[in-house]
């Protein structure tokens, strides 16, 4: 087991827009909870006018160069590029994506690993929706919305998971860059398109259930 | 299969189990020809019904507020000693 860690490395594909302060926090607490695996963290940024490339570059000083990675884009250009620019430097044979709001807590990134190499999964998906995972500081409104939307898609798609939109997960290298090639929708819809594509091609996807806290601080890239 | 196949069949074996018990008049036909609506709205209830439970039963965790508040005040800390600017956006 140890052995088979050694040779793998994971890729944290990290999208930032106005993440000043979320981004020094994840670095922070992805270095802490997972000390002994071998990772870097691409942080995609998209120009943001917050100066958190700035703050990426400090955290280069402090954690090395090699670990913390700086691919930034001239503006913003959109999640599923992000992911596909963030590829193309990525390194890992494992690639992990998740979001800089801190909505993703890094401490659920060695049951992701653990899953995986339990299970031997090309995918392990964050959910939600089951005992042990949840969500805080969402209204009525936003919790009847997902719900019901959750409930259409799982009567229309039968997609064998149970949280279609959630956007932390863990991905064999090869298997993410052929998925996103068949993709051809935008925003959350995208994270959806990902995972039930996977579902039909057939992929071995595994569920970690995580918690799911609203973002505290910023705005990030919503206009 | 494709998953558009599967849905087809499926449709096209409920038609199937409706037109074999309109012919056989098992059921009064009357009652036979109103089933698909039945069927339509005992579906729409079921997932109203789904909606519903999966709302009340929805996993929160407001403990978790409290845990991330902690971590970051840890990590503000030591980030502000490594030098890294963490004053608040």
């Amino acid at each position: 087991m140890a052995e088979q860690q050694n040779k793998n490395k994971y890729s944290i594909i990290v999208p930032t827009y106005n993440e000043r302060l979320n981004i020094a926090l994840i670095v922070y607490l992805v270095f802490k909870h997972i000390p002994d695996i071998n990772f870097e963290i691409i942080i995609v940024d998209d120009g943001s006018p917050d100066g958190t490339q700035d703050i990426v570059k400090q955290l280069q000083q402090v954690y090395g160069e090699d670990r913390v990675l700086l691919r930034p884009r001239p503006r913003k250009l959109g999640l599923g590029t992000a992911y596909i620019h963030g590829l193309k430097h990525a390194t890992g044979n494992f690639v992990i994506i998740m979001d800089a709001d801190l909505s993703h807590h890094p401490k659920y990134l060695p049951q992701f690993i653990k899953k995986k190499i339990e299970t031997g999964a090309s995918i392990v998906t964050g959910t939600r929706y089951v005992t042990g995972g949840g969500v805080h500081g969402w209204t009525l409104m936003r919790k009847l919305t997902s719900r019901g939307a959750n409930v259409l898609a799982h009567t229309l798609l039968w997609p064998g998971v149970s949280d279609l939109t959630g956007s932390f997960r863990l991905y064999k290298k090869t298997v993410l860059e052929h998925i996103i090639s068949s993709c051809v929708s935008k925003g959350y819809v995208f994270q959806m398109e990902m995972i039930v594509r996977a579902s039909r091609k057939g992929y071995h996807i595994e569920e970690v259930p995580i918690t799911f806290v609203d973002r505290v601080y910023g705005r990030g890239g919503k206009t | 299969m494709k998953h558009i196949v599967k849905i087809m069949t499926l449709l096209v074996a409920i038609t199937a189990v409706w037109i074999s018990l309109l012919q056989t008049a098992m059921i009064p036909p009357s009652y036979t020809w109103l089933l698909p609506l039945y069927l339509i709205i005992s579906l729409g209830c079921y997932g109203l019904l789904m909606v519903g439970v999966g709302l009340m039963q929805f996993p929160t965790c407001p403990q978790e507020a409290l845990l991330l508040q902690q971590d970051v005040i840890e990590a503000k800390e030591f980030l502000k000693h490594k030098g890294v600017d963490v004053g608040s956006d």
